[in-house]
């Protein structure tokens, strides 16, 4: 397979400080890369980078090369970016006022879709993606994305971003705020995603990113120390570092 | 474990808090019902269906009503709301989406003042600038002066209700590749729908009662107008000259005619916030 996501030399700041010093990286595509490191270390706004959120902070820039399948994503309005790279938050964000069906609607209808078949379709195929189609079937139009539980609500969200059919997904600790079940629901999930996109995931939990992940990279203090398959990082590190986080010495 | 001491104590400090604020929320809620109570009492016995479908009858006659100020205080209303409301609601969606930075500081600055510029003054101003350029009184003058008092109230309660949209809906909206204006329009503001609301019919009411400003724009009318270019009575200036009058016809219909002001504020606020809320309830769209 080839690579879906090249980043080169990228940079970012919040005010005058320096988040990220300098990152290369290659995702490989259909397969899931997972983003690991202490908090603070620049894998939030690694990923945040990849589909320009980074800069919706008024005080944040970024420097650098991103490419995702021939696009060049510092050249392009940023609109462009966010419609072929989903993102799914840390915290599930429903739109409060509307409902199941508006929730996944919501990236083609505010972006112009207005057919009905479309839209119908649309919503029923992503729900299935995200597993969540047999929960809420008979509610579409009657329940409120709010109302689901949190585990349900982060499946909406997936829904929702895979709705606008991204060719990457980036997940930004999406379990962390999340129980066991519903943890294990969304990791399934993953499994079935990169049959059909790039996923990228950030993550708090070591096992999450051995279990769903076949490349690993390691941020520590805004540089990425190490980037390689996540079996080689987890058994067999390069860099003292890796070893000392794996191993729970630090972090 | 505490003693049984600082046991007693506390249980005794915490019963004379409530107790105090239970007592408080009686006297504001009291003093609310009793002037409620009052218009009731000295209001409801004129009113009959001639106050609310005749004009004011000559001095000396008795009957008659307030239906020409009943229907320009609507008139007026509206056109203050119609100007009012939207011009206020952009500038709180600048305020809270877009104005960071020094223009957003002087906006916000001059909402502030604006709110604390007496009626009076509002009412001079719209005068110099409506009533002296057409030559005469008229009901849109009545609606600029009120619409100008309206703008800094729904100013501030559009951006303070806009900034408690958490940050990470508009998150999600951007991450879909949906323009902010869009964000703004179809997302943030119906999620802030209902504090929104609350500024408006605030502002609204505030208005509604309000004498000064219309007292040389709309000027009062003692026939029916319904053109927004003429003079037009009002029930504020109604009840604040029939409350200075003499004849006790007149005073009567007062009482009558601030029941029914009340009566019309708190019925279009709560119809309003009922169809609004009961859409929003629904869910969808």
């Amino acid at each position: 397979m080839g690579t879906a996501v090249e980043v080169r030399d990228l940079k970012a700041w919040f005010g005058k400080t320096e988040a990220l010093h300098g990152i290369n990286m290659s995702v490989e595509s259909n397969h899931a890369t997972a983003v690991i490191g202490p908090s603070g270390c620049g894998k939030s706004t690694f990923i945040r980078c990849l589909n320009r959120m980074h800069e919706t902070n008024p005080e944040a820039k970024a420097e650098g090369e991103v490419r995702i399948g021939g696009m060049d994503v510092y050249d392009v309005p940023a609109v462009d970016v966010r419609r072929r790279v989903g993102m799914v938050f840390q915290k599930p964000n429903p739109f409060p006022t509307m409902s199941i069906y508006d929730n996944v609607a919501a990236g083609l209808k505010l972006n112009g879709t207005r057919n009905r078949t479309t839209l119908d379709d649309c919503v029923e195929r992503s729900l299935q993606q995200a597993a969540l189609w047999e929960e809420v079937k008979d509610v579409l139009k009657k329940k409120s994305g709010a109302s689901l539980s949190g585990g349900q609500q982060q499946r909406l969200c997936i829904a929702r971003a895979l709705a606008v059919n991204p060719e990457v997904l980036l997940m930004d600790e999406p379990a962390s705020a999340l129980d066991p079940i519903s943890t294990a629901k969304i990791e399934d999930l993953i499994f079935e995603l990169k049959q059909k996109l790039t996923i990228v995931i950030v993550t708090h939990n070591m096992q999450q990113a051995s279990r769903v992940a076949e490349y690993t990279g390691f941020f520590l203090m805004g540089n990425l120390v190490e980037f390689d398959k996540t079996e080689k990082i987890f058994t067999n590190p390069s860099d003292k570092r890796t070893e000392d986080y794996i191993t729970g010495r630090f972090g | 474990m505490p003693s049984k001491f600082v046991q007693l104590r506390r249980q005794v400090t915490d019963r004379f808090f409530t107790g105090l604020a239970a007592g408080l929320s009686v006297v504001v809620i009291g003093a609310l019902v009793a002037i409620f109570a009052y218009l009731v009492l000295r209001g409801a016995g004129s009113l009959n269906w001639a106050f609310f479908t005749q004009i004011q009858k000559p001095v000396g006659e008795s009957g008659g009503g307030m239906a020409n100020g009943i229907v320009g205080s609507i008139m007026i209303l509206v056109i203050a709301s119609c100007m009012g409301v939207p011009l206020g609601i952009g500038a709180g969606v600048y305020l809270a989406e877009f104005g960071r930075g020094r223009l957003g500081r002087l906006v916000r600055f001059t909402a502030d003042v604006l709110n604390g510029v007496p009626s009076i003054v509002i009412g001079m101003v719209a005068w110099g600038l409506v009533v002296v350029r057409q030559k005469h009184f008229s009901a849109f003058a009545g609606g600029v002066a009120l619409a100008i008092m309206m703008i800094p109230t729904v100013t501030r309660a559009t951006e303070e209700m806009l900034l408690l949209v958490p940050q990470s809906v508009r998150e999600a909206a951007f991450g879909l590749g949906i323009p902010q204006w869009r964000t703004t329009l179809s997302i943030t503001l119906p999620s802030a729908r209902a504090g929104i609301l609350t500024g408006v019919m605030l502002a609204f009411a505030r208005i509604a009662g309000e004498t000064a400003p219309l007292l040389f724009t709309a000027f009062g009318n003692q026939f029916w107008n319904l053109s927004p270019g003429q003079p037009i009575a009002a029930m504020p200036l109604q009840i604040y000259t029939y409350a200075l009058s003499p004849y006790d016809e007149w005073h009567r219909q007062a009482w009558a005619g601030a029941l029914v002001l009340v009566l019309l504020i708190v019925g279009t606020t709560t119809l309003v916030r009922f169809v609004f809320l009961r859409r929003m309830l629904g869910g969808a769209r």
